[in-house]
């Protein structure tokens, strides 16, 4: 506003001057406006997330202690025990469904952004945001079909493939969309210097999107980490201590849904303290991923 | 050492637009050639087909001999074979911005598979030397990445990245529309001595540039070579009308 009406000299009539300042009083007042709406919808967000984590640590934290960190589910009617196993279960399911997704939706993404600009590479777009849309209780019953039937058991397996089948269209997308966004004259910068395709693609282009693309494979991740409905019947939950991934394996969300559809009190806290820590291990995970990618990179990058 | 380019009846499309007819050339080695003419004329198009980065582009094509010193480029050559012996410099500044200076002028090398530190640290600062900016960086080399340069410091820095692989050929398309006058002295400065252990094709809308820098001058004009001579002749007694029209500024 000053610069504005800085820009008008002295010696301009006394006239002009008015009309000068009577605009600048409706833009304030507009500027006013926008900044306020603005605001509002940042508070508006931030408000239901707030609100949730808030109850969350109000209903929970009480029943956050030593035992519900270390020890195992004590069985009904029994108080005490805790969601070691869960937790335990939840890092080995998401750790497998990692192992599986990432690679393949990244790969899948790397192929539709440099080669796929054709017919299959359409097909394999559309598919995978069909795939996006399947309800994740379906992915289960996939994942039941094709690995637990196959093994005859309940498996931490079979969870992971059903959380890393519902990962895999979130990464293969939002990797070509982060690639797309690499300016083709890097691509040229690299041919130029008698660089191969591939080795462009996985040191130039790859290498130079990578942190959108972590951002999608944080999001993929921190949404199917929360994911009930396909491991019911795929890691079906443990009551006990499971590291091997044939066996029925133990989930913090299986474990909340148990617990808190029980009709027992201390079933019922213990159900809020597992919904405190898993959002606690989501966002600490997604935190510290960007932790290590944010110190791998140079000053003065954008 | 450069070594000459000789190019025969070539011609290169974009789908089925024709871009470039006939185009029959020699360059000198360890001359600088300039190429001129208006937007559109296929000069960029030209010197894209001399390194082969042409056949990149959607839908391209090209028809006709290039000979970079007694490599043919479009018979028995791999691209990737054929553009390791020759550099080249964009119009925009491109360094890679996830990596430092010192990573952007070992690119050539280190991503074709060429590893030895002690090698790479004197390559890197004979580059950045070559490309004048060593002065400017030297402290930084590691800590700073390309981005992070002005735009004619990161143009430099481009040059040292196509210097580092110790190429023949250095192609430039227009290597100064984007740089102010005191970027663009420095870089002219840097070809006049860059020509005298390379061979330079450079393309250029500023015909001083052409005249101050180049030996040889081509002047292109809708996907036809309309003339190729010394580039005095060219600027004070251009043998085609066309050529005039254009360097005396009544058309283009």
């Amino acid at each position: 506003m000053a610069s504005l009406r800085g820009a008008v000299p002295d010696s301009t009539s006394s006239t002009a001057q008015p009309r000068v300042l009577e605009i600048s009083w409706r833009r304030r007042i507009a500027d006013y406006v926008a900044t306020g709406f603005a605001v509002l919808t940042v508070v508006l967000v931030l408000a239901p997330l707030v609100a949730i984590f808030g109850y969350l640590v109000y209903k929970g934290v009480g029943s956050i202690n030593w035992a519900f960190l270390t020890k195992t589910p004590m069985p009904p009617g029994e108080v005490g025990g805790g969601m070691a196993n869960a937790v335990a279960g939840s890092v080995l399911i998401l750790a497998i469904a990692s192992l599986l997704g990432v690679p393949l939706g990244i790969g899948a993404g790397i192929y539709l952004a440099e080669y796929g600009r054709n017919r299959f590479g359409d097909s394999i777009r559309f598919v995978s945001d069909v795939l996006n849309g399947v309800p994740s209780i379906v992915i289960g019953i996939v994942a039941y079909a094709i690995v637990v039937l196959r093994q005859k058991h309940f498996s931490a397996l079979a969870g992971g493939v059903a959380l890393a089948i519902m990962m895999v269209p979130t990464i293969t997308r939002t990797t070509e969309e982060m690639l797309l966004l690499v300016p083709n004259v890097l691509r040229e910068a690299a041919y130029g210097l008698g660089v191969p395709r591939w080795r462009t693609t996985l040191s130039i282009v790859l290498r130079t999107a990578t942190s959108g693309i972590i951002t999608g494979i944080m999001l993929a991740f921190a949404r199917v980490a929360g994911e009930t409905a396909p491991l019911l019947f795929t890691a079906f939950g443990n009551q006990y201590w499971n590291w091997r991934l044939d066996q029925p394996t133990a989930a913090l969300p299986l474990q909340i849904f148990t617990y808190a559809i029980s009709p027992y009190d201390d079933w019922h806290r213990q159900a809020w303290a597992g919904a405190l820590v898993l959002i606690i291990l989501i966002v600490s995970s997604v935190a510290a991923v960007r932790y290590v990618v944010r110190r791998g990179t140079l000053g003065g990058t954008a | 050492m450069g070594v000459g380019i000789q190019v025969e009846n070539l011609n290169a499309w974009y789908g089925k637009s024709q871009a470039l007819h006939d185009i029959n050339l020699k360059v000198e080695a360890n001359h600088a050639t300039a190429l001129i003419g208006p937007s559109g004329c296929g000069k960029s198009t030209f010197i894209r087909c001399l390194n082969r980065m042409h056949e990149t582009s959607p839908e391209a094509s090209v028809k006709g001999k290039v000979k970079i010193g007694d490599l043919d480029a479009y018979n028995g050559t791999s691209p990737t074979q054929l553009r390791r012996r020759i550099g080249m410099v964009f119009q925009k500044a491109n360094p890679f911005p996830t990596m430092s200076i010192y990573d952007n002028v070992a690119a050539g090398l280190k991503l074709n598979g060429y590893n030895s530190k002690k090698h790479l640290d004197d390559i890197v600062e004979r580059s950045l030397q070559s490309s004048a900016l060593w002065e400017e960086v030297k402290d930084s080399v590691h800590k700073k990445s390309g981005a992070s340069l002005s735009g004619g410091q990161q143009q430099r820095l481009c040059i040292a990245r196509a210097l580092a692989v110790e190429p023949e050929v250095l192609l430039m398309d227009e290597p100064c529309s984007a740089l102010d006058p005191i970027s663009t002295g420095k870089i002219e400065e840097l070809i006049f001595q860059l020509k005298e252990q390379y061979t330079i094709v450079i393309v250029t809308h500023n015909m001083q540039q052409a005249a101050r820098v180049a030996e040889f001058t081509g002047f292109f004009l809708l996907g036809r070579m309309i003339e190729y001579d010394k580039t005095e002749k060219i600027f004070t007694n251009p043998s085609d009308k066309r050529t005039e029209d254009y360097i005396t500024g009544r058309f283009g």
